[in-house]
């Protein structure tokens, strides 16, 4: 394929080329049934090296939604690797096969390794703790669309900090954007990693850093949560302690700007009361309808399909 | 008093840190050059009290000095032509460093990908931070040795 172009971090594509696909993706919001034919005859591979069910099948209706069709595995034991086959391997035999291929691998960098040796276009569709760009890409057209622009906010991230892969990628993605001010909320244990906030530094952008989720809920303008994990703890003490500092409810909301979104990576376990479910802020499923938006529009980007 | 006869084409590597010179014999592959290296260890040196040093014998461009900056950028390079000295090179952090070091990572798919290239790429070059071109796990304990 002539121009051959990969996903495999969210920072791949510059400000200029996430605004073209946002505007496709933007395009598909409005009209789906003008896009029901764009990929037809094309196929997508879905490597999924480990089980997950929202982003697999996220990616297999974006391309059925653009009339190509899907192959592919859900786990590793349904696959050559498990007979040892190298990813290196594998990849060259999608590429007999399909026209663009998402992977997803618990081990880092496969994808990586994947579009090395790849003919077709690789989407990383998350790497273990790595990275997750489409998620991201996810993120950034929830926003986008919320709000009519990426800069100039005060962005509240919340729970775990310190081992979210998609809250260290969202800070990357965001932070090349004008007017960003973070604020972390986050237990000292569960904190960004150091790395993080001295790009934030290096770069002059304002953060702060707090423990209690009340006292800064007025200033924000999105509230980005996630779950904050038991076993991250190393007691049980603390865990009891700190658990409930981060559970978004009514009367946490009651503190929040009129138009302050909710947004959230999903699955949500407690951390979002369900009350909250039917708040015109909560815009955790409307995320997940992006989530397929921006996946149909980077397929066609890839490709190179207008 | 040791004496060392003069090279006639070749490199001097100079102000070795004492000690070190038989990690840059291995990690420059000098063990398959079938000519003159000499390796002189624990040299006296007033700037450092003990140095390594050492002397190859081959066309100057058949080596890759890439790595002599990584395990140590104070060395000296002296680059000798019909027997004279005919440049110093000094030594800059490599932009991207393969096969001298392993990541570390057990997450990282060069711990089970088979023949994968170690690839390190300089992501730091004030702190002489490199990370792994696959995970970015930081490497950073100056420890060449472990490939």
């Amino acid at each position: 394929m002539e121009n051959l172009r990969h996903l495999m971090n969210p920072l791949d594509f510059s400000v200029e080329e996430l605004e073209d696909l946002f505007d496709l993706a933007g395009e598909i919001e409005r009209d789906m049934e003008g896009f029901s034919h764009k990929c037809d005859g094309k196929i997508l591979a879905t490597c999924f090296y480990e089980p997950s069910t929202r982003t697999r099948l996220s990616f297999e209706t974006a391309m059925l939604r653009l009339g190509g069709k899907c192959l592919g595995f859900a786990d590793a034991t349904s696959s050559s690797a498990a007979k040892g086959e190298s990813v290196a391997d594998t990849i060259r035999v999608i590429s007999c096969f399909a026209d663009i291929c998402a992977m997803r691998h618990p081990k880092e960098g496969a994808p990586m390794v994947a579009a090395s040796r790849a003919t077709i276009p690789v989407i990383n569709a998350g790497d273990g703790g790595h990275q997750h760009p489409t998620q991201t890409l996810t993120d950034l057209l929830t926003i986008r669309s919320l709000y009519g622009k990426l800069s100039n906010f005060t962005i509240g991230l919340c729970g775990d900090l310190k081992f979210g892969r998609t809250v260290h990628s969202l800070i990357n993605a965001l932070s090349r954007y004008e007017g960003i001010r973070f604020i972390f909320i986050s237990p000292k244990e569960l904190r960004v990693p150091d790395y993080i906030t001295e790009m934030l530094r290096q770069k002059n952008i304002p953060y702060e850093e707090v423990i209690k989720l009340e006292e800064i809920m007025p200033q924000l303008d999105f509230l980005y949560m996630t779950r904050v994990q038991k076993e991250r703890f190393f007691n049980e003490e603390d865990y009891i302690r700190l658990r409930n500092f981060y559970i978004l409810d009514k009367e946490k909301m009651a503190l929040a700007k009129e138009k302050m979104f909710i947004l959230h990576p999903l699955p949500r376990v407690n951390e979002i009361s369900v009350e909250l479910d039917d708040d015109p802020r909560a815009a955790y499923f409307r995320q997940v309808q992006y989530g397929l938006y921006v996946r149909m529009a980077l397929i066609l980007t890839l490709l190179h399909i207008q | 008093m040791l004496n060392i006869g003069k090279i006639e084409e070749g490199f001097v590597l100079d102000h070795i840190q004492a000690g070190k010179s038989m990690q840059i014999y291995r990690h420059l592959g000098l063990d398959k050059l079938d000519s003159t290296v000499a390796i002189i260890k624990n040299a006296k040196s007033q700037a450092m009290g003990k140095k390594d040093i050492l002397k190859v014998e081959c066309d100057i461009d058949s080596l890759n000095l890439d790595v002599l900056a990584y395990i140590d950028h104070n060395i000296t390079v002296n680059v000798i032509k019909d027997g004279e000295i005919i440049e110093k090179r000094s030594l800059e952090l490599p932009k991207q460093i393969t096969g001298v070091i392993r990541c570390h990572n057990p997450r990282c798919i060069s711990s089970i990908e088979q023949e994968l290239p170690q690839i390190f790429y300089l992501a730091d070059e004030a702190n002489e931070i490199y990370r792994c071109r696959y995970c970015d796990e930081k490497y950073s304990e100056g420890d060449a040795s472990s490939l």
